[in-house]
């Protein structure tokens, strides 16, 4: 694996590998030893055409953990704002020796783009493709779902698990999907029929508009976040009405399985799809999610970059 | 490919080890034994119970990977990472003794001294080496040798333990040219 | 000018004789077998080929004026000879938009200098493209560019009264509407036919129903007004049988299909190199199967190539920044010959009329689509249809590389073009006629 592109990259060892070494990694960084000197002298650019400070922050936690020097190159001020191509980025990238470039993009397939050009020799991680995939939150949610539910499997066999909100323009969603299904899920899309892409029937899950008939029947609960602009869209009538039919609301927490846990990608609309005591009640992970984050995007950089790519992968 | 070690002489080795490590550091309550994956763990294991049933008590024994501090990252293809450890009164202050099953170049024992400075500062670190095969690339020596066993380059040294392989023995493979 | 003239040997004719041909100041004056070459003639060795009428192209892109770096009419028509193309028909689409008389004859005249294929402007149906008030068109239709074919490509006439209007008013002259039917509303952002495969890439559908809902629509009018309606570059299985329909009734109406359409599937698109990103996009296998059955009974009428010429950095970007639109000049023929001809689907007999006599017909280009018989003028394209060739960017005619088909194997090269009784492409090297 010379790319992490899109979770179709991964078989499901290589997947449950990236898992593996996360683990090992977050028991690493629990300890004493918080600085590793695996990566040193190699330069891995955080390339941000879109904002998204958490995802950057926990790529370059990830990065200096390991030793990497990190440069950050995003959107506000910088010359993609000014209408620079991805082709010239790219090159610039190249020209500066990135070993890797973490891209997030607003176009889908960007980062496959700058993987199958030869604009740029590096490795590249997709940080979330327009609406695309999101590898590393996949893996991450699929991290912190195996910790808490898998009683000691490597996999995810067996368990449920419910994606609830805007699946069309969820690169989340998409990812997860390919994801959990991969490592033995059962997942649920639940959504109104608007925000379902025509063609989600083909899709490795089960599809539901009804979130009251799922809730009780599931281990995990994933709720995506929703753009207020999308009712102008004419996705959905009204906020309230979106709330009433997919929020999360303590009344639904109630109905959940006794060990079930609550998830959210962020950032949370607290009151649209989530309201503030599902979202930090016992149930929640959703800051868990954000510190597993930096182990799996550490795992993907050591599994991506410590190798030589001459020789090939063990991935 | 010939025996050079067999069950017996393995087990004769970590015993004789395990005496010269308690004589060295008068006793077991100032050390922490720590086997590097995946075989020096074992081996560190089973000196662990020696000690253990010559002291009549507990042993401080552990796991250090040094997997992400190799100096070869770049020429080999990723590897799994191993468990790494350590036990509940740590390295700061402790005699430390490293076990490993072969010392050839000496990179893995300096990339288990960087990881070992990354946990803590120990009193001493001492190494403690089934087999020595020779063929030093940097000033590293052990403190404690199962067997010297004179090779070349070409040669490879296997180490088998029963807790993996089934059986306990050492085999060169390839010939000594 | 003096002509030259060529006695064309072993040839095969599009009803599957084998005949020579003899060309005489522009003109078929022979047609036999053994025919003796005349002392001033040149002898072509032509066997295994298969000789056809000059190719029309009733969809094209030329980008002059306006887009002069993507191509030229200059650029155009020598990608259109090098297809085997002997008349193309320039879209309006330029800067500027060509919606008065004196765009289309700026157009006209550089195709009469260029010598390589007439060039017949286009004329846009409202001004500017905008799809609000109606350009030109009588002004275009009597001018010395005699455009018969209106067409907002690249927009759909949405505005049902401005169609309706448009169908009206050019059959004072017998024009004809050419409508790019794409519901605007249905495809907002639209980046690929949607399906399995958008669901899966994130990309923007662009659905069937946003043109089969025009197509329709404007045959429903365009039958209440008694006028002529083109469908451009069909591309459903709906849409097909939605024409079935209606030529069944009837109804004046004609449609084409485009090379890539009938080759190309929206799987091409997992890989994001929007090289292979069209407007109408490509669709499934089964509406290719639709497109490739509906050609060959006669529904669909004609295959145009929609040669939508680029420059490189319109194409070297993410796939939702990058332009709509492919090459298809050049490889037209050969992807019919694979497509239809070689899978037993189409004679080709019914290659000349789809891609000769039907586009001159609907074109009224009166010159063009003439059978292959003594007196007619010498407008001949010559295909070896069992040879194949690898398609190669940089190797096109075309002031632009964007080829889908880029090292892709195709079946038939195109052995010679003659345009007038002169050649303008033969062994494999253009060579410009010097207008009339």
């Amino acid at each position: 694996m010379k790319h992490l592109l899109s979770i179709n990259d991964l078989s499901k060892a290589e997947a449950i590998s990236i898992l593996d070494t996360a683990q090992e990694l977050a028991r690493v960084s629990d300890g004493p030893m918080k600085k590793l000197p695996t990566l040193r002298g190699r330069t891995i650019v955080n390339l941000f055409a879109e904002d998204s400070t958490r995802t950057r922050i926990s790529f370059e936690a990830a990065a200096k953990r390991l030793s990497a020097d990190v440069i950050n190159f995003s959107a506000k001020g910088s010359s993609i704002s000014k209408g620079e191509s991805l082709k010239d980025t790219a090159q610039t990238l190249q020209a500066m020796g990135a070993d890797a470039v973490i891209i997030r993009h607003g176009a889908s397939g960007a980062a496959q783009r700058l993987a199958d050009s030869h604009w740029m020799s590096g490795a590249v991680i997709n940080a979330g493709d327009g609406t695309h995939e999101h590898p590393s939150q996949a893996l991450l949610d699929a991290f912190t779902i195996r910790r808490h539910l898998s009683k000691g499997g490597s996999d995810l066999a067996g368990l449920r698990v419910a994606i609830v909100g805007d699946v069309l323009h969820s690169r989340v969603a998409r990812s997860n999907v390919l994801l959990l299904s991969k490592l033995g899920a059962h997942v649920v899309l639940v959504a109104p029929p608007t925000l379902l892409p025509v063609g989600v029937e083909s899709w490795p899950c089960e599809i539901s508009y009804d979130l009251d008939a799922v809730i009780s029947n599931v281990d995990a609960v994933m709720m995506l976040r929703i753009q207020l602009e999308r009712m102008n869209e004419l996705f959905f009538p009204n906020a309230r009405e979106y709330s009433r039919y997919f929020g999360l609301n303590s009344d639904r927490i109630r109905a959940l399985k006794a060990d079930a846990i609550v998830m959210h990608p962020g950032p949370m609309n607290r009151g649209l799809e989530i309201t503030a005591d599902a979202a930090d009640g016992a149930r929640s992970v959703i800051v868990e999610q954000v510190a597993n984050g930096v182990s799996i995007r550490m795992a993907i950089l050591y599994l991506l970059l410590a190798g030589s790519q001459e020789i090939g992968a063990a991935l | 490919m010939s025996l050079v070690l067999p069950a017996p002489d393995i087990s004769r080795a970590l015993t004789r080890i395990s005496h010269e490590i308690l004589e060295r550091n008068a006793g077991s309550t100032s050390i922490t034994l720590l086997g590097i994956p995946t075989r020096g763990a074992h081996l560190a294991k089973r000196i662990a119970e020696i000690i253990s049933k010559i002291e009549n008590a507990p042993i401080q024994v552990g796991t250090l990977d040094i997997t992400l501090h190799r100096d070869d990252l770049r020429m080999r293809p990723p590897r799994a990472l191993m468990p790494t450890m350590i036990p509940s009164l740590g390295v700061e202050d402790r005699n430390v003794i490293l076990i490993d099953d072969v010392l050839f170049s000496g990179r893995t024992i300096r990339a288990a001294l960087d990881a070992l400075g990354e946990i803590g500062r120990p009193k001493s670190v001492q190494l403690a080496i089934l087999v020595d095969r020779g063929h030093r690339e940097l000033p590293i020596r052990a403190d404690y040798v199962g067997k010297n066993i004179p090779t070349s380059r070409e040669q490879s040294v296997v180490v088998h333990l029963t807790e993996l392989d089934g059986v306990d023995e050492v085999v060169v493979e390839g010939s000594a040219e | 000018m003096t002509q030259t003239n060529y006695l064309l040997k072993g040839t095969c004719l599009p009803d599957g004789s084998k005949s020579d041909i003899e060309i005489r100041d522009g003109k078929i004056t022979a047609i036999g077998a053994m025919l003796p070459k005349a002392a001033d003639a040149i002898e072509i060795d032509l066997t295994g080929s298969v000789v056809l009428p000059g190719l029309v192209d009733l969809h094209t892109h030329l980008r002059e004026p306006g887009k002069e770096d993507a191509e030229t009419v200059l650029s155009g028509t020598m990608a259109a000879a090098k297809g085997g193309f002997v008349a193309v028909s320039a879209m309006a689409n330029t800067s500027p938009v060509a919606d008065t008389a004196g765009v289309v004859e700026q157009v006209y005249a550089l195709g009469q200098s260029a010598g390589f294929a007439d060039v017949f402007p286009i004329g846009a149906v409202t001004q500017g493209l905008q799809g609000e008030a109606l350009s030109e068109i009588g002004a275009m239709a009597d001018s010395r560019a005699r455009v018969r074919i209106f067409s907002d490509d690249g927009n759909c006439v949405f505005d049902p009264l401005v169609m309706r209007r448009a169908l009206e008013y050019v059959k004072k002259f017998d024009g004809v509407i050419a409508q790019h039917a794409q519901d605007p509303r249905l495809t907002i952002g639209a980046q690929m036919n949607e399906g399995e495969i958008s669901s899966r890439l994130g990309l923007k559908g662009w659905p069937a129903v946003a043109e089969e809902a025009i197509i329709a629509r404007d045959i429903l009018i365009a039958d209440h007004v008694k006028s002529r309606l083109h469908i451009c570059h069909l591309t459903t299985a709906g849409g097909v049988e939605i024409i079935r329909w209606a030529k069944a009734r009837g109804m004046d109406v004609t449609a084409e299909v485009t090379p890539h359409h009938l080759l190309l599937t929206d799987e091409s698109a997992l890989s994001y190199d929007p090289i292979f990103k069209v407007n109408p996009p490509l669709r499934t296998q089964r509406d290719v199967e639709a497109l490739r059955e509906g050609l060959a009974d006669g529904t669909i009428d004609i295959v145009a190539t929609d040669h939508a010429p680029h420059p490189a950095e319109a194409k070297e970007c993410e796939w939702q920044e990058a332009a709509f639109g492919m090459l298809g000049l050049e490889s037209a023929l050969a992807i019919v010959n694979q497509t239809m001809v070689a899978t037993g689907l189409m004679t080709w007999e019914a290659v000349a009329d789809r891609m000769s006599h039907a586009p001159a017909r609907i074109g009224r280009y009166t010159d063009h689509g003439q059978k292959i018989a003594i007196g007619n003028l010498a407008n001949l394209t010559v295909i070896n249809p069992s040879q194949s060739y690898r398609v190669d960017r940089d190797l096109v005619a075309s002031r632009s590389r964007n080829t889908p088909f880029h090292e892709m194997d195709l079946q038939g090269v195109i052995a010679a073009t003659f345009y007038r009784g002169q050649p303008t492409y033969l062994n494999g090297k253009l060579t410009p006629q010097g207008g009339r």
